[in-house]
Protein backbone atom coordinates (compact mmCIF):
# COMPACT_ATOMS: atom_id res chain seq x y z
CA UNK A 1 0.00 0.00 0.00
CA UNK A 2 1.79 3.40 -0.59
CA UNK A 3 1.64 6.53 1.11
CA UNK A 4 -0.22 8.23 -1.03
CA UNK A 5 -3.44 6.25 -0.90
CA UNK A 6 -3.10 5.98 3.00
CA UNK A 7 -3.02 9.86 3.29
CA UNK A 8 -6.06 10.21 0.90
CA UNK A 9 -8.14 7.75 3.08
CA UNK A 10 -10.97 8.50 5.11
CA UNK A 11 -10.07 6.38 7.71
CA UNK A 12 -7.73 8.87 8.62
CA UNK A 13 -8.92 12.27 8.34
CA UNK A 14 -12.65 11.67 9.87
CA UNK A 15 -12.89 12.42 13.34
CA UNK A 16 -11.71 9.42 15.77
CA UNK A 17 -15.66 10.00 17.58
CA UNK A 18 -17.19 9.43 13.89
CA UNK A 19 -15.57 5.95 13.33
CA UNK A 20 -18.38 3.91 12.85
CA UNK A 21 -16.92 0.44 11.85
CA UNK A 22 -20.04 -1.37 12.12
CA UNK A 23 -21.07 0.25 9.08
CA UNK A 24 -21.74 -2.82 6.32
CA UNK A 25 -20.47 -0.65 3.34
CA UNK A 26 -16.73 -0.91 4.54
CA UNK A 27 -17.05 -4.63 4.62
CA UNK A 28 -17.60 -4.89 1.05
CA UNK A 29 -15.34 -2.38 0.11
CA UNK A 30 -12.15 -4.10 2.26
CA UNK A 31 -11.45 -0.90 3.46
CA UNK A 32 -12.32 -1.93 6.96
CA UNK A 33 -9.03 -2.84 7.85
CA UNK A 34 -7.56 1.13 7.99
CA UNK A 35 -10.36 1.84 10.67
CA UNK A 36 -9.10 -0.83 12.99
CA UNK A 37 -5.84 0.19 12.30
CA UNK A 38 -6.61 3.53 12.93
CA UNK A 39 -8.55 2.65 16.72
CA UNK A 40 -5.64 0.34 17.42
CA UNK A 41 -3.26 2.60 17.30
CA UNK A 42 -5.18 5.94 18.83
CA UNK A 43 -8.27 4.48 20.50
CA UNK A 44 -8.26 1.16 21.36
CA UNK A 45 -11.49 0.78 23.23
CA UNK A 46 -13.60 3.15 21.49
CA UNK A 47 -17.02 4.61 21.57
CA UNK A 48 -19.27 4.71 18.91
CA UNK A 49 -22.45 7.22 19.79
CA UNK A 50 -24.30 6.88 16.91
CA UNK A 51 -25.12 3.85 14.69
CA UNK A 52 -27.80 2.33 12.60
CA UNK A 53 -27.52 -0.35 15.86
CA UNK A 54 -27.40 1.96 18.82
CA UNK A 55 -23.96 3.26 20.40
CA UNK A 56 -21.60 0.59 21.33
CA UNK A 57 -17.98 -0.29 22.12
CA UNK A 58 -15.40 -1.76 19.82
CA UNK A 59 -12.39 -3.84 21.36
CA UNK A 60 -9.62 -3.71 18.70
CA UNK A 61 -7.04 -5.07 20.57
CA UNK A 62 -5.80 -9.06 21.14
CA UNK A 63 -5.01 -9.05 24.73
CA UNK A 64 -7.98 -6.61 25.19
CA UNK A 65 -10.45 -8.95 23.11
CA UNK A 66 -8.89 -12.03 25.20
CA UNK A 67 -10.00 -10.26 28.43
CA UNK A 68 -13.72 -9.26 27.61
CA UNK A 69 -13.90 -13.25 25.53
CA UNK A 70 -12.86 -14.89 29.38
CA UNK A 71 -14.78 -12.85 31.05
CA UNK A 72 -18.60 -14.22 30.99
CA UNK A 73 -19.40 -13.20 34.83
CA UNK A 74 -19.34 -9.55 33.77
CA UNK A 75 -19.83 -9.75 29.41
CA UNK A 76 -23.01 -11.75 28.86
CA UNK A 77 -23.91 -13.80 25.67
CA UNK A 78 -27.43 -14.11 26.56
CA UNK A 79 -30.01 -13.82 24.17
CA UNK A 80 -32.79 -11.78 27.21
CA UNK A 81 -29.87 -9.24 27.11
CA UNK A 82 -28.82 -8.56 23.48
CA UNK A 83 -27.10 -12.17 22.30
CA UNK A 84 -23.87 -12.40 20.55
CA UNK A 85 -24.31 -10.41 17.16
CA UNK A 86 -24.31 -6.13 17.38
CA UNK A 87 -27.75 -6.18 15.74
CA UNK A 88 -29.97 -7.00 18.63
CA UNK A 89 -32.54 -8.25 15.71
CA UNK A 90 -30.61 -11.12 14.85
CA UNK A 91 -32.05 -12.55 18.35
CA UNK A 92 -35.46 -10.67 17.61
CA UNK A 93 -37.52 -9.03 15.53
CA UNK A 94 -40.46 -9.37 14.12
CA UNK A 95 -42.23 -12.59 15.04
CA UNK A 96 -39.38 -14.33 15.80
CA UNK A 97 -37.35 -14.43 18.90
CA UNK A 98 -34.11 -17.21 19.12
CA UNK A 99 -31.94 -18.61 21.81
CA UNK A 100 -29.04 -20.86 21.43
CA UNK A 101 -26.17 -22.36 23.27
CA UNK A 102 -24.29 -19.38 22.19
CA UNK A 103 -26.64 -16.81 23.09
CA UNK A 104 -26.70 -18.70 26.70
CA UNK A 105 -24.56 -18.03 29.70
CA UNK A 106 -23.72 -20.93 31.88
CA UNK A 107 -24.68 -23.06 33.84
CA UNK A 108 -27.54 -23.49 30.85
CA UNK A 109 -25.30 -22.87 28.00
CA UNK A 110 -22.50 -25.61 29.26
CA UNK A 111 -25.47 -28.48 29.39
CA UNK A 112 -26.41 -27.85 26.06
CA UNK A 113 -23.19 -27.28 24.22
CA UNK A 114 -22.33 -30.62 25.33
CA UNK A 115 -24.87 -32.30 23.88
CA UNK A 116 -23.56 -31.17 20.59
CA UNK A 117 -19.55 -31.50 21.53
CA UNK A 118 -19.21 -35.18 20.47
CA UNK A 119 -20.28 -35.14 17.02
CA UNK A 120 -17.31 -33.03 16.40
CA UNK A 121 -14.51 -33.97 18.99
CA UNK A 122 -11.30 -35.41 17.44
CA UNK A 123 -12.42 -39.48 17.60
CA UNK A 124 -15.53 -39.15 15.47
CA UNK A 125 -13.56 -36.69 12.75
CA UNK A 126 -11.50 -39.51 12.29
CA UNK A 127 -14.86 -41.38 11.30
CA UNK A 128 -16.04 -38.58 8.94
CA UNK A 129 -12.40 -37.89 7.15
CA UNK A 130 -13.33 -40.43 4.80
CA UNK A 131 -16.34 -39.12 3.77
CA UNK A 132 -15.21 -35.63 3.26
CA UNK A 133 -12.32 -36.66 0.87
CA UNK A 134 -14.43 -39.09 -1.20
CA UNK A 135 -16.83 -35.82 -1.63
CA UNK A 136 -14.11 -33.35 -2.22
CA UNK A 137 -12.22 -35.41 -4.82
CA UNK A 138 -16.06 -35.89 -6.47
CA UNK A 139 -16.31 -32.14 -6.52
CA UNK A 140 -12.73 -30.77 -7.72
CA UNK A 141 -12.70 -34.17 -10.35
CA UNK A 142 -15.92 -32.40 -12.01
CA UNK A 143 -14.55 -28.85 -11.77
CA UNK A 144 -13.20 -27.49 -15.71
CA UNK A 145 -9.50 -26.55 -16.03
CA UNK A 146 -8.97 -23.75 -18.24
CA UNK A 147 -12.23 -22.43 -17.62
CA UNK A 148 -13.50 -19.01 -15.56
CA UNK A 149 -16.21 -20.28 -13.13
CA UNK A 150 -17.63 -19.36 -9.54
CA UNK A 151 -15.62 -20.68 -6.94
CA UNK A 152 -17.75 -19.73 -4.37
CA UNK A 153 -20.78 -21.44 -5.57
CA UNK A 154 -19.28 -24.47 -7.36
CA UNK A 155 -16.26 -25.61 -4.07
CA UNK A 156 -17.21 -23.75 -1.34
CA UNK A 157 -20.80 -23.54 -0.96
CA UNK A 158 -20.86 -27.05 -2.22
CA UNK A 159 -18.17 -28.62 -0.07
CA UNK A 160 -19.76 -27.11 3.14
CA UNK A 161 -23.32 -27.50 2.69
CA UNK A 162 -23.11 -31.71 1.79
CA UNK A 163 -20.75 -31.90 5.00
CA UNK A 164 -23.87 -30.09 7.08
CA UNK A 165 -26.49 -32.01 5.26
CA UNK A 166 -24.11 -35.49 6.73
CA UNK A 167 -23.99 -33.94 10.06
CA UNK A 168 -27.83 -33.32 10.66
CA UNK A 169 -28.27 -36.77 8.38
CA UNK A 170 -30.87 -34.05 5.91
CA UNK A 171 -32.18 -35.13 2.65
CA UNK A 172 -28.95 -34.65 0.41
CA UNK A 173 -30.97 -33.64 -3.19
CA UNK A 174 -32.24 -30.59 -0.47
CA UNK A 175 -28.91 -30.30 0.79
CA UNK A 176 -28.83 -26.09 -0.52
CA UNK A 177 -31.94 -24.96 1.40
CA UNK A 178 -29.79 -25.64 4.51
CA UNK A 179 -27.04 -22.42 2.50
CA UNK A 180 -30.58 -20.30 2.06
CA UNK A 181 -31.28 -20.82 5.95
CA UNK A 182 -27.77 -20.04 6.93
CA UNK A 183 -27.84 -16.83 4.80
CA UNK A 184 -30.95 -15.55 5.58
CA UNK A 185 -29.90 -16.03 9.80
CA UNK A 186 -27.09 -14.13 9.00
CA UNK A 187 -28.73 -11.49 6.93
CA UNK A 188 -29.91 -7.60 7.29
CA UNK A 189 -32.96 -6.04 4.93
CA UNK A 190 -30.41 -4.46 2.14
CA UNK A 191 -28.10 -6.85 2.40
CA UNK A 192 -29.37 -8.38 -1.08
CA UNK A 193 -29.91 -11.25 0.57
CA UNK A 194 -33.79 -10.54 2.43
CA UNK A 195 -35.62 -7.64 2.00
CA UNK A 196 -37.49 -7.40 5.25
CA UNK A 197 -37.22 -8.77 8.70
CA UNK A 198 -40.80 -10.33 8.19
CA UNK A 199 -39.45 -12.03 5.29
CA UNK A 200 -36.59 -13.79 7.18
CA UNK A 201 -39.20 -14.67 10.15
CA UNK A 202 -41.04 -16.58 7.14
CA UNK A 203 -38.43 -18.13 5.85
CA UNK A 204 -36.76 -19.48 8.84
CA UNK A 205 -40.41 -20.45 10.53
CA UNK A 206 -39.71 -22.84 7.29
CA UNK A 207 -36.67 -24.28 8.48
CA UNK A 208 -38.03 -25.05 12.21
CA UNK A 209 -40.67 -26.65 10.47
CA UNK A 210 -38.76 -28.76 7.97
CA UNK A 211 -36.50 -29.80 10.88
CA UNK A 212 -39.08 -29.96 13.23
CA UNK A 213 -40.33 -33.11 10.53
CA UNK A 214 -36.80 -34.96 11.02
CA UNK A 215 -36.94 -34.44 14.58
CA UNK A 216 -40.49 -36.33 14.96
CA UNK A 217 -39.59 -39.26 12.80
CA UNK A 218 -36.11 -39.67 14.97
CA UNK A 219 -36.85 -38.46 18.79
CA UNK A 220 -38.98 -41.97 18.83
CA UNK A 221 -36.08 -44.38 17.36
CA UNK A 222 -35.12 -46.68 19.97
CA UNK A 223 -31.06 -46.71 18.82
CA UNK A 224 -31.00 -42.46 18.19
CA UNK A 225 -28.93 -42.19 15.02
CA UNK A 226 -25.26 -40.18 14.98
CA UNK A 227 -26.79 -37.12 13.74
CA UNK A 228 -27.23 -33.57 15.16
CA UNK A 229 -30.54 -34.15 15.22
CA UNK A 230 -30.99 -37.20 16.88
CA UNK A 231 -28.39 -36.35 19.29
CA UNK A 232 -30.34 -33.16 20.15
CA UNK A 233 -33.69 -34.95 20.15
CA UNK A 234 -32.07 -37.80 22.60
CA UNK A 235 -30.35 -35.25 25.19
CA UNK A 236 -31.43 -34.92 28.39
CA UNK A 237 -30.33 -31.13 28.00
CA UNK A 238 -32.09 -30.27 24.57
CA UNK A 239 -35.18 -32.69 24.28
CA UNK A 240 -37.77 -30.67 25.95
CA UNK A 241 -36.38 -27.33 24.09
CA UNK A 242 -39.14 -24.51 23.59
CA UNK A 243 -39.32 -23.49 20.02
CA UNK A 244 -37.10 -20.37 20.07
CA UNK A 245 -34.72 -22.66 21.78
CA UNK A 246 -34.64 -25.31 18.85
CA UNK A 247 -34.83 -22.76 15.70
CA UNK A 248 -31.88 -21.36 17.50
CA UNK A 249 -29.89 -24.41 18.09
CA UNK A 250 -30.65 -25.79 14.66
CA UNK A 251 -29.76 -22.29 13.02
CA UNK A 252 -26.65 -22.09 15.27
CA UNK A 253 -25.32 -24.97 14.02
CA UNK A 254 -26.31 -24.23 10.29
CA UNK A 255 -24.54 -21.22 10.40
CA UNK A 256 -21.71 -22.01 12.19
CA UNK A 257 -20.95 -25.36 10.24
CA UNK A 258 -21.27 -23.53 7.43
CA UNK A 259 -20.65 -19.70 6.34
CA UNK A 260 -16.98 -19.94 8.42
CA UNK A 261 -15.92 -22.60 6.67
CA UNK A 262 -17.25 -21.46 2.76
CA UNK A 263 -15.42 -18.16 3.39
CA UNK A 264 -12.33 -19.68 4.79
CA UNK A 265 -12.39 -21.98 1.77
CA UNK A 266 -12.47 -18.77 -0.57
CA UNK A 267 -10.32 -17.09 1.60
CA UNK A 268 -7.22 -19.41 1.53
CA UNK A 269 -7.54 -19.57 -2.50
CA UNK A 270 -7.41 -15.61 -2.40
CA UNK A 271 -4.36 -15.42 0.38
CA UNK A 272 -2.26 -18.04 -1.96
CA UNK A 273 -2.73 -15.26 -4.77
CA UNK A 274 -2.36 -12.42 -2.92
CA UNK A 275 1.51 -14.26 -1.34
CA UNK A 276 2.73 -15.84 -3.96
CA UNK A 277 5.95 -16.95 -2.65
CA UNK A 278 3.65 -18.63 -0.06
CA UNK A 279 2.21 -20.85 -2.59
CA UNK A 280 5.71 -21.48 -3.75
CA UNK A 281 6.58 -22.79 -0.21
CA UNK A 282 3.33 -24.92 -0.32
CA UNK A 283 4.00 -26.52 -3.16
CA UNK A 284 7.36 -27.22 -2.82
CA UNK A 285 6.36 -28.96 0.91
CA UNK A 286 2.82 -30.17 1.00
CA UNK A 287 2.97 -31.00 5.01
CA UNK A 288 3.03 -27.40 5.04
CA UNK A 289 -0.85 -27.59 4.79
CA UNK A 290 -0.70 -28.00 8.61
CA UNK A 291 0.68 -24.65 9.71
CA UNK A 292 -1.14 -23.07 6.39
CA UNK A 293 -4.14 -24.00 7.24
CA UNK A 294 -4.76 -22.59 11.31
CA UNK A 295 -2.67 -19.33 9.31
CA UNK A 296 -5.65 -18.85 6.93
CA UNK A 297 -8.54 -18.77 9.25
CA UNK A 298 -6.65 -16.24 11.07
CA UNK A 299 -5.69 -14.48 7.62
CA UNK A 300 -9.59 -14.70 6.79
CA UNK A 301 -11.47 -14.10 10.26
CA UNK A 302 -14.62 -15.44 8.99
CA UNK A 303 -16.88 -13.70 11.84
CA UNK A 304 -15.96 -10.66 11.83
CA UNK A 305 -17.12 -9.55 15.31
CA UNK A 306 -19.12 -10.89 18.37
CA UNK A 307 -20.96 -9.16 20.63
CA UNK A 308 -21.06 -8.66 24.17
CA UNK A 309 -23.50 -6.86 27.10
CA UNK A 310 -21.94 -5.51 29.94
CA UNK A 311 -23.84 -6.82 33.14
CA UNK A 312 -21.90 -4.54 35.42
CA UNK A 313 -19.73 -1.53 34.71
CA UNK A 314 -15.89 -2.45 33.92
CA UNK A 315 -12.69 -1.34 32.99
CA UNK A 316 -11.06 -1.97 29.81
CA UNK A 317 -8.12 -0.67 28.80
CA UNK A 318 -8.61 1.77 31.03
CA UNK A 319 -12.11 3.33 29.88
CA UNK A 320 -15.26 2.51 32.29
CA UNK A 321 -18.06 0.16 30.33
CA UNK A 322 -21.38 1.03 32.30
CA UNK A 323 -23.70 -1.64 33.28
CA UNK A 324 -25.95 -2.47 29.89
CA UNK A 325 -23.33 -1.24 27.42
CA UNK A 326 -23.14 -3.06 23.89
CA UNK A 327 -19.93 -4.62 23.78
CA UNK A 328 -18.07 -5.61 19.98
CA UNK A 329 -15.21 -7.77 20.22
CA UNK A 330 -13.61 -7.29 16.60
CA UNK A 331 -11.53 -10.38 15.97
CA UNK A 332 -10.84 -8.90 12.95
CA UNK A 333 -8.77 -6.57 13.76
CA UNK A 334 -7.38 -8.37 16.75
CA UNK A 335 -6.01 -10.98 14.26
CA UNK A 336 -3.91 -7.92 13.00
CA UNK A 337 -3.08 -6.59 15.86
CA UNK A 338 0.61 -6.05 15.93
CA UNK A 339 1.50 -6.15 19.13
CA UNK A 340 0.20 -9.99 19.50
CA UNK A 341 1.06 -11.12 15.88
CA UNK A 342 4.15 -10.94 13.81
CA UNK A 343 3.65 -8.94 10.55
CA UNK A 344 -0.34 -9.61 11.22
CA UNK A 345 -0.95 -8.39 7.34
CA UNK A 346 0.95 -11.09 5.93
CA UNK A 347 -0.21 -14.74 5.39
CA UNK A 348 2.85 -16.81 6.48
CA UNK A 349 2.87 -20.22 6.08
CA UNK A 350 5.16 -21.52 8.84
CA UNK A 351 4.76 -19.65 11.36
CA UNK A 352 5.65 -21.55 14.58
CA UNK A 353 2.42 -20.67 17.04
CA UNK A 354 -0.17 -20.48 14.00
CA UNK A 355 -2.91 -21.47 16.09
CA UNK A 356 -2.71 -17.95 18.50
CA UNK A 357 -5.17 -16.84 16.32
CA UNK A 358 -8.59 -15.38 17.64
CA UNK A 359 -10.95 -16.68 14.96
CA UNK A 360 -12.40 -19.12 17.18
CA UNK A 361 -13.11 -17.20 20.50
CA UNK A 362 -11.79 -17.73 23.67
CA UNK A 363 -13.64 -18.80 26.59
CA UNK A 364 -16.46 -20.77 27.17
CA UNK A 365 -18.03 -19.93 23.34
CA UNK A 366 -14.75 -20.94 21.55
CA UNK A 367 -15.91 -22.56 18.58
CA UNK A 368 -16.99 -26.17 19.00
CA UNK A 369 -16.39 -27.16 15.72
CA UNK A 370 -12.76 -25.97 15.33
CA UNK A 371 -11.24 -28.82 14.58
CA UNK A 372 -13.76 -29.99 11.93
CA UNK A 373 -12.89 -26.49 10.11
CA UNK A 374 -9.35 -27.54 9.93
CA UNK A 375 -10.06 -30.59 8.87
CA UNK A 376 -11.79 -30.10 6.26
CA UNK A 377 -9.54 -27.04 4.97
CA UNK A 378 -6.51 -29.40 5.23
CA UNK A 379 -8.52 -31.99 2.93
CA UNK A 380 -9.39 -29.39 0.38
CA UNK A 381 -5.98 -28.49 -0.11
CA UNK A 382 -4.58 -31.83 -0.11
CA UNK A 383 -6.38 -32.36 -2.81
CA UNK A 384 -6.00 -29.49 -5.19
CA UNK A 385 -2.16 -29.93 -4.31
CA UNK A 386 -2.86 -33.42 -5.82
CA UNK A 387 -4.43 -32.10 -8.91
CA UNK A 388 -4.05 -28.69 -9.81
CA UNK A 389 -0.56 -26.23 -9.98
CA UNK A 390 -2.77 -23.13 -9.42
CA UNK A 391 -5.55 -21.59 -8.96
CA UNK A 392 -6.15 -18.17 -10.21
CA UNK A 393 -7.81 -15.44 -9.09
CA UNK A 394 -9.59 -13.75 -12.10
CA UNK A 395 -10.68 -10.46 -10.37
CA UNK A 396 -11.10 -9.13 -6.92
CA UNK A 397 -14.22 -11.33 -5.22
CA UNK A 398 -17.34 -9.66 -4.56
CA UNK A 399 -17.65 -9.53 -0.81
CA UNK A 400 -20.75 -10.04 1.43
CA UNK A 401 -22.59 -7.17 2.73
CA UNK A 402 -22.20 -7.65 6.42
CA UNK A 403 -20.14 -6.65 9.50
CA UNK A 404 -20.69 -10.10 10.95
CA UNK A 405 -20.08 -12.98 8.36
CA UNK A 406 -16.57 -11.73 6.61
CA UNK A 407 -16.94 -13.37 3.69
CA UNK A 408 -17.39 -13.51 -0.48
CA UNK A 409 -20.72 -13.71 -2.46
CA UNK A 410 -18.81 -14.11 -5.88
CA UNK A 411 -14.76 -15.25 -6.77
CA UNK A 412 -14.03 -16.23 -10.55
CA UNK A 413 -11.07 -18.31 -10.94
CA UNK A 414 -9.16 -20.70 -13.36
CA UNK A 415 -7.56 -24.23 -13.08
CA UNK A 416 -4.66 -24.92 -13.98
CA UNK A 417 -3.22 -28.36 -15.32
CA UNK B 1 14.55 -27.81 38.31
CA UNK B 2 11.83 -29.92 38.91
CA UNK B 3 11.48 -32.73 36.20
CA UNK B 4 8.08 -33.19 34.65
CA UNK B 5 7.18 -36.16 32.66
CA UNK B 6 4.47 -36.10 29.66
CA UNK B 7 3.79 -39.66 28.32
CA UNK B 8 1.19 -39.70 25.13
CA UNK B 9 -1.23 -41.55 23.91
CA UNK B 10 1.53 -44.29 22.62
CA UNK B 11 3.52 -44.35 26.11
CA UNK B 12 6.45 -42.44 24.59
CA UNK B 13 8.03 -40.48 27.41
CA UNK B 14 9.68 -36.94 27.37
CA UNK B 15 11.00 -35.54 30.60
CA UNK B 16 11.43 -31.67 30.94
CA UNK B 17 13.35 -29.97 33.30
CA UNK B 18 11.46 -26.98 34.22
CA UNK B 19 11.22 -23.38 35.70
CA UNK B 20 9.53 -23.27 38.81
CA UNK B 21 6.78 -20.33 38.26
CA UNK B 22 6.04 -21.47 34.73
CA UNK B 23 2.86 -24.17 33.95
CA UNK B 24 3.22 -27.42 33.15
CA UNK B 25 2.01 -26.03 29.67
CA UNK B 26 4.70 -23.52 29.02
CA UNK B 27 7.37 -25.95 29.85
CA UNK B 28 5.93 -28.43 27.04
CA UNK B 29 5.24 -26.20 24.65
CA UNK B 30 8.97 -24.47 25.08
CA UNK B 31 10.46 -27.99 24.83
CA UNK B 32 8.82 -29.29 21.90
CA UNK B 33 6.30 -31.82 23.26
CA UNK B 34 4.19 -33.07 21.19
CA UNK B 35 0.15 -33.15 22.05
CA UNK B 36 0.24 -29.60 24.21
CA UNK B 37 -1.50 -26.71 22.17
CA UNK B 38 -1.92 -24.02 24.57
CA UNK B 39 -3.48 -21.86 21.66
CA UNK B 40 -4.38 -19.57 24.27
CA UNK B 41 -1.46 -18.40 25.28
CA UNK B 42 -2.50 -19.78 29.32
CA UNK B 43 -5.65 -18.16 30.17
CA UNK B 44 -7.36 -21.34 30.51
CA UNK B 45 -9.63 -20.33 27.27
CA UNK B 46 -9.49 -23.06 24.85
CA UNK B 47 -8.85 -26.66 26.56
CA UNK B 48 -5.76 -27.59 23.96
CA UNK B 49 -3.36 -28.11 26.61
CA UNK B 50 -6.00 -31.38 28.35
CA UNK B 51 -3.58 -33.62 30.82
CA UNK B 52 -4.42 -36.33 32.67
CA UNK B 53 -2.35 -35.98 35.89
CA UNK B 54 -0.67 -39.12 37.74
CA UNK B 55 -3.39 -40.67 40.65
CA UNK B 56 -0.17 -40.41 42.26
CA UNK B 57 0.27 -37.14 41.98
CA UNK B 58 -3.10 -35.36 41.97
CA UNK B 59 -3.16 -35.16 45.66
CA UNK B 60 -0.48 -32.38 44.84
CA UNK B 61 -1.52 -30.79 42.13
CA UNK B 62 -4.91 -30.54 42.91
CA UNK B 63 -8.16 -31.22 40.62
CA UNK B 64 -9.30 -28.96 38.53
CA UNK B 65 -10.39 -24.79 39.43
CA UNK B 66 -14.17 -24.53 39.65
CA UNK B 67 -14.86 -21.75 37.23
CA UNK B 68 -13.42 -21.51 33.81
CA UNK B 69 -10.54 -24.63 34.30
CA UNK B 70 -13.75 -26.78 34.80
CA UNK B 71 -16.18 -25.09 32.12
CA UNK B 72 -13.67 -25.47 29.65
CA UNK B 73 -12.70 -28.83 30.30
CA UNK B 74 -16.38 -29.86 30.19
CA UNK B 75 -15.92 -29.66 26.54
CA UNK B 76 -12.60 -31.73 25.92
CA UNK B 77 -12.67 -35.26 24.92
CA UNK B 78 -12.51 -38.35 27.45
CA UNK B 79 -12.55 -35.86 30.93
CA UNK B 80 -11.87 -37.90 33.52
CA UNK B 81 -11.31 -36.87 37.57
CA UNK B 82 -7.70 -36.55 36.48
CA UNK B 83 -8.04 -33.83 33.98
CA UNK B 84 -6.90 -30.36 34.28
CA UNK B 85 -5.31 -27.95 32.05
CA UNK B 86 -1.69 -28.25 31.94
CA UNK B 87 -2.05 -24.16 31.87
CA UNK B 88 -3.15 -23.82 35.25
CA UNK B 89 -0.51 -26.39 36.94
CA UNK B 90 2.21 -24.21 37.91
CA UNK B 91 5.94 -25.83 38.33
CA UNK B 92 6.94 -25.92 41.71
CA UNK B 93 9.82 -28.35 43.61
CA UNK B 94 7.06 -30.45 45.25
CA UNK B 95 6.01 -31.17 41.95
CA UNK B 96 9.67 -32.93 41.00
CA UNK B 97 8.76 -36.07 39.52
CA UNK B 98 5.57 -34.95 38.56
CA UNK B 99 3.84 -37.36 35.73
CA UNK B 100 1.41 -35.64 33.37
CA UNK B 101 -0.52 -38.86 30.82
CA UNK B 102 -1.33 -37.08 27.51
CA UNK B 103 -4.99 -37.22 25.42
CA UNK B 104 -4.68 -38.87 22.32
CA UNK B 105 -5.83 -35.77 20.50
CA UNK B 106 -6.53 -31.99 21.77
CA UNK B 107 -10.12 -31.05 20.72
Amino acid sequence: MNTATLDASPALSVPLDKIDVSNPDLFVSDTIGEYFARLRKEDPVHYCAESAYGPYWSITKYNDIMAVDTNHQVFSSEAGVGGIIIDDNSVRSEGLSLRSFITMDPPDHDAQRKTVSPIVAPSNLMVLEKTIRERMQNILDRLPVGEEFDWVDNVSIELTTQMLATLFDFPFEERRKLTRWSDVTTAEPGSGIIDSWEQRTKELQECAASFMTLWNERVNAKEPGNDLISMLAHSPATRNMPPEEFLGNILLLVVGGNDTTRNTMTGSVLALNRFPKEFEKLKANHALVDTMVPEVIRWQTPLAHMRRTALEDYEVGGKTIKKGDKVVMWYLSGNRDEDAIERPEELIIDRARPRQHLSFGFGVHRCVGNRLAEMQLKILWEEILARFSHVEVLEEPERVRSNFVHGYAYMPVRLHA
Amino acid sequence: MPLIKYIDANGTEYAVEAAPGISVMEAAVKNSVPGIDGDCGGAAACATCHVYVDPEWIGRTGPAAEGLEQSMLEFAEDVTDQSRLACQIIVADNLDGLILKLPEKQH
